[in-house]
C-alpha cells in the first residue's frame, strides 16, 4: 500500500518538473539562460492562490470543465503500475477505461470552449476534436499489439509478460516507446502539432482553448498537462524496463527516462519548426501507421498469421 | 525639366518646381493622360492628391517612369462651382483606389464609378464628420456555411492596433478585409503646425518608428530641395550607409520574428542576438539604436570618421560570420521550408494592379526599387542593385530579406574601400526659407518600399500643404489578396513576412 503511494507520489513529483526541463533544454539550446526549473511550478501555486474570473456568456460547463479536466487526469495516474507493484485499480481492459479517461476531460475542455461563445475558442475546440479523434487509433492499436504478444489485457499484465519470452520483444517495445512518446506530444500539444509559446490566436490548437481560463482553474489545467507527459514518461519507462530489475533500480530509471524523454522533446522542439495545420492530420495518421506496423510484426512474430 | 505636349511635366527624384510650371488640366484630359501614362507596365503612380487652393481644390498626380528614371507630374483645378462630382480612375486603374478613397474622405469629393468609396482612415478632419469608425462597411457574405472571424483592433502582444475581418469557409479564408486607421496622428496637419526645422524632422522621423532614417531621409531632401541647400558628397553617402544599415537590422529583426511565428526557437534566439549587434552599431554612431538623431536638414550632428568605419567594418564581419552559419541551417531546414513555401502566393499581375512598392514588387519579379529608378543620396555615386525574386509566397519574402541583407553589406564594404571620412561633414541647418509658390517631391526606399513626400509652398514660403506616402499604403492589399483559399491559421506568418506599418498607413 505504502508503494502504491510512493509511486504515484513520484509521479505526480515528476509531472510538477517535467515542463519546467523541457522549457530549460530548450533556453538552452537556443543560447539562452532561461527560467529555473521550478518557474512553471511558482506559476501554477501563484496562480493557484488568485481567484477565477468568469465571463457572462460562460454557464456551469466552463466552470466544471477545469475540474473534470484535472480530476481524469489524476486519476489515470491511479492505472500506471511500475516493476511488480500492481496499480491501485488494475483489471483486464483497464487500459479501456484509461483512454477515456483522458479522453473525458478532453471532452470537457471541449465544451468549455465552446461555452465562452468565441469565434477563436471554436476554432480551437474544433481542432482539437479533429486532431485527438485522428490520434485515438494509434494508443489502441498499440496496446492491441501488446496483448496479442502477452495475450493479457491489463496494464500490469502487458508489462509483466512483455520481455521475459524473448528478446523479439525489445522491438515491439521500441515501436510503442516511439508511437508513445508521438502520442505524448500530440496529447500535450506540443511541437509539432501546436506551438504552447505562441501567442497568435489563429495558430493555436490547446492554448486558445484555455483563453478564458483564469486563476485556479488554469493552474489545475497546466498541472494536467505536466501530469499527462508524466503519466506518458512512466508507461514509456514500463516498456522499456524489464520487471526482473531491483525495485529501487527501476524507481532511479524511472527519473531517468523522464528527465531524458522531457530532454527529447526540449531538443526537438529547439531545432524545429511546427507543422502546416493542415499537415497536422497526416501527422497523426502518420503516428497510426507505425501503430500498425508494430501490430503487423506482433502478427508475424507469435505466427498467429501467416500467408502460407 | 520639360514639358511633354504641355500635359505633364518630368521632373527627377527631389527636385522642386514652381507650382505654376505644372500643366493644369481639364478633369478630361487629366485622366486621360493619367491613363496613358500608368498604361506602361515601367510605370506606377507615387502619390496622387488633393489640397484646398484659393477657393477650389488641387489635384496632383506623380507618377514614376523606372526606365526613363524621370517622374511625370500633372494636375487639374476644380473650383468651388465645378461641383464635387468626378469620374473615377478606378475602374481602369485600381492601384489609384485608396488615392481616391483618401480625397473622398478628407474634402467630400464624390468619384462616380468608384466600386466602394469607404472611408481610408476615419481622419480627424475629415470631411464627413458623423462617419462613424465603429461602424465601418466591411464586406459581407451572407450564407448559412460561412462564418466571420473578427482579429483586432486591439492584439496580443505588442503590436499596433488594426482590425481585421475574415470570412471563413472552415478553416478556409474567402475573403479578408482590414480596416486602419486607429493610429491616426494627423502627421500631415502637424507638419504644417509645427514651426522649426528641427520640430518637423523629429516629426518625420516619427512617422513609422521602424523606418525613422527613411521618412526623415524623405523629408530633409523636400527641405532641402526648397530651401537650395546644396549636400556634399559624403553626407549623401552618410545617409545612405544609415539607410542601409536600417534596412539590415529591420529584416534581420523579420527574419527572427518569422522563426519566432513558426516556433523555430534556435533562428528566432540566433537571429535576434545578430540584430542587436546591428542596432548597437548605429546607436554608437548617432546615440539612437533606430537612427532617430542621424538625418538632419543640411548636415549631421553625427558625422561619420574614420574610427565608425573601422568599427562598422568589424561590426559587419562579426554579424556575417553568424548571420552565414545560421542562415546556412535555417533557409535550408525541411520543417521551415515546408512552414514558408508555397503559402500566401502573391501573382505579379495582382501586385502591379495594386500598385505594390517594394519589398512585396520585389518578390513578385518586378524591378521597382527607387534605389535603382530615382537614385537619391548616396546611391547616385553607388549604384545599387536591387534583388528579385519570382514567386511572391511567404518563403520568397523570407529569401529576400537574406539576400538584401548580403546585397546591403556587400554595398557597404564597396563604399567603404572607396571613400575617406577624414574630414567631417557639414553641420545642420537651423533655418531654412523655403522658394515661394513651389511644390517638391522626394523619394526614398525605406526597407519596406518606397516612401514619398510631397510639399506645396504658399506665397511666402510657408509650408502650405505637406502630402506623405508610406510604401504600406498599398501593400496591405496585398496581404489581403495573398490569404485568399489560405488556411486562417496561415494568417499570422503572412502577416509577418510582409510586416507592413499601422502607423505609416494611419498618419
Amino acid at each position: 500500500m505504502i508503494i502504491k503511494a510512493g509511486i504515484i507520489l513520484l509521479i505526480l513529483l515528476i509531472s510538477l518538473m517535467f515542463p519546467g526541463v523541457i522549457n530549460k533544454t530548450n533556453a538552452k539550446i537556443g543560447g539562452r539562460k532561461g527560467a529555473p526549473v521550478l518557474q512553471v511550478l511558482y506559476d501554477n501555486i501563484r496562480l493557484l492562490k488568485k481567484g477565477n474570473v468568469y465571463s457572462r456568456t460562460t454557464g456551469f460547463v466552463f466552470r466544471l470543465a477545469p475540474l473534470v479536466y484535472f480530476a481524469s487526469i489524476l486519476s489515470c495516474v491511479l492505472f500506471i503500475p511500475l516493476g511488480n507493484h500492481k496499480a491501485v485499480f488494475s483489471f483486464d481492459g483497464d487500459f479501456v477505461l484509461f483512454a477515456y479517461l483522458m479522453a473525458l476531460g478532453r471532452f470537457f475542455m471541449i465544451l468549455a470552449a465552446m461555452d465562452t461563445g468565441s469565434g477563436f475558442e471554436g476554432m480551437g475546440a474544433n481542432r482539437e476534436a479533429y486532431y485527438s479523434m485522428l490520434a485515438e487509433p494509434a494508443f489502441f492499436i498499440v496496446i492491441a499489439s501488446l496483448s496479442l504478444f502477452t495475450d493479457h489485457t491489463s496494464f500490469y499484465d502487458l508489462f509483466n509478460h512483455l520481455h521475459p519470452q524473448s528478446n523479439l520483444s525489445y522491438l515491439i517495445a521500441f515501436l510503442a516507446i516511439y508511437v508513445f512518446s508521438l502520442l505524448a506530444l500530440a496529447e500535450n500539444s506540443r511541437l509539432p502539432v501546436d506551438d504552447p509559446k505562441t501567442h497568435l490566436e489563429l495558430t493555436m490548437v490547446h492554448e486558445v482553448m484555455i483563453l478564458d481560463h483564469s486563476g485556479f482553474d488554469l493552474a489545475l489545467i497546466q498541472l494536467a498537462g505536466g501530469l499527462k507527459f508524466a503519466i506518458y514518461g512512466a508507461l514509456i519507462h514500463n516498456l522499456a524496463v524489464p520487471v526482473s530489475l531491483p525495485f529501487a533500480l527501476q524507481l532511479a530509471i524511472l527519473l531517468g527516462v523522464e528527465v531524458i524523454f522531457a530532454m527529447i522533446v526540449g531538443v526537438m522542439e529547439s531545432l524545429r519548426a511546427r507543422n502546416k495545420m493542415m499537415k497536422n492530420p497526416q501527422w497523426l495518421i502518420a503516428i497510426s501507421a507505425l501503430a500498425v506496423i508494430a501490430f503487423l510484426a506482433v502478427l508475424i512474430i507469435t505466427r498467429k498469421f501467416s500467408l502460407v | 525639366m520639360k514639358t511633354d505636349h504641355k500635359k505633364y511635366l518630368i521632373i527627377s527624384n527631389s527636385d522642386s518646381v514652381r507650382l505654376d510650371a505644372i500643366p493644369v488640366l481639364p478633369y478630361a484630359d487629366f485622366t486621360a493622360a493619367v491613363e496613358t501614362l500608368l498604361l506602361k507596365p515601367e510605370t506606377h503612380c507615387v502619390n496622387y492628391f488633393a489640397f484646398p487652393d484659393h477657393d477650389g481644390l488641387k489635384f496632383i498626380i506623380c507618377i514614376a517612369d523606372d526606365l526613363q528614371k524621370e517622374l511625370c507630374v500633372l494636375s487639374h483645378k476644380q473650383d468651388a462651382s465645378g461641383g464635387r462630382e468626378l469620374a473615377s480612375l478606378t475602374p481602369r486603374i485600381p492601384a489609384l483606389h485608396l488615392f481616391e478613397r483618401e480625397i473622398h474622405e478628407n474634402f467630400g469629393v464624390f468619384f462616380t464609378g468608384h466600386p466602394w468609396l469607404k472611408p481610408l482612415r476615419y481622419a480627424q478632419e475629415r470631411a464627413d464628420q458623423a462617419a462613424d469608425m465603429n461602424a465601418y462597411p466591411f464586406y459581407r457574405i451572407d450564407s448559412e456555411e460561412l462564418h466571420e472571424v473578427s482579429v483586432g483592433p486591439v492584439h496580443a502582444g505588442i503590436i499596433e492596433p488594426g482590425q481585421f475581418r475574415f470570412i471563413c469557409n472552415g478553416e478556409n479564408v474567402l475573403h479578408l478585409e482590414i480596416q486602419l486607421g486607429y493610429q491616426h496622428r494627423g502627421i500631415e496637419r502637424l507638419m504644417l503646425k509645427k514651426d522649426g526645422l528641427l520640430q518637423r524632422t523629429i516629426l518625420a522621423e516619427s512617422i513609422a518608428g521602424d523606418t525613422a532614417v527613411g521618412h526623415s531621409l524623405a523629408f530633409a531632401q523636400v527641405m532641402e530641395s526648397l530651401a537650395g541647400i546644396p549636400l556634399s558628397r559624403q553626407l549623401a553617402i552618410e545617409r545612405a550607409i544609415a539607410l542601409e544599415l536600417e534596412r539590415i537590422a529591420i529584416h534581420i529583426g523579420d527574419i527572427a520574428a518569422l522563426c519566432t511565428d513558426i516556433a523555430y526557437a534556435l533562428g528566432a534566439n540566433i537571429f535576434g542576438i545578430l540584430r542587436t549587434g546591428i542596432i548597437n552599431y548605429t546607436q554608437s554612431w548617432c546615440g539612437n539604436r533606430l537612427g532617430k538623431g542621424m538625418v538632419r536638414v543640411g548636415g549631421t550632428y553625427h558625422p561619420f570618421n574614420e574610427t565608425l568605419k573601422k568599427n562598422l567594418l568589424d561590426a559587419l564581419s562579426s554579424f556575417e560570420k553568424m548571420f552565414v552559419e545560421l542562415s546556412h541551417r535555417a533557409y535550408k531546414l525541411p520543417s521551415v521550408e515546408n512552414r514558408f513555401d508555397d503559402i500566401g502566393t502573391l501573382s505579379e499581375q495582382q501586385a502591379r494592379t495594386i500598385g505594390a512598392v517594394g519589398m512585396v514588387a520585389r518578390t513578385t519579379g518586378i524591378p521597382r526599387d527607387i534605389r535603382m529608378s530615382h537614385p537619391f543620396a548616396g546611391f547616385k555615386y553607388y549604384p545599387y542593385e536591387p534583388v528579385v525574386l519570382s514567386k511572391g509566397d511567404v518563403f520568397s519574402r523570407f529569401l529576400l530579406r537574406r539576400k538584401e541583407i548580403k546585397r546591403s553589406m556587400a554595398w557597404i564594404r564597396d563604399v567603404l574601400s572607396h571613400e575617406t571620412f577624414d574630414e567631417a561633414s557639414e553641420r545642420p541647418v537651423t533655418l531654412a526659407s523655403l522658394a515661394p509658390d513651389s511644390f517638391c517631391i522626394s523619394l526614398t526606399e525605406g526597407w519596406r518600399g518606397e516612401i514619398c513626400h510631397c510639399a506645396v509652398t504658399g506665397p511666402s514660403g510657408d509650408l502650405r500643404f505637406y502630402k506623405v506616402k508610406d510604401p504600406s499604403l498599398h501593400n496591405w492589399k496585398a496581404l489581403e489578396l495573398s490569404l485568399r483559399n489560405l488556411e486562417i491559421s496561415d494568417f499570422p506568418i503572412n502577416n509577418k513576412s510582409y510586416d507592413l506599418s499601422y502607423c505609416g498607413f494611419d498618419l
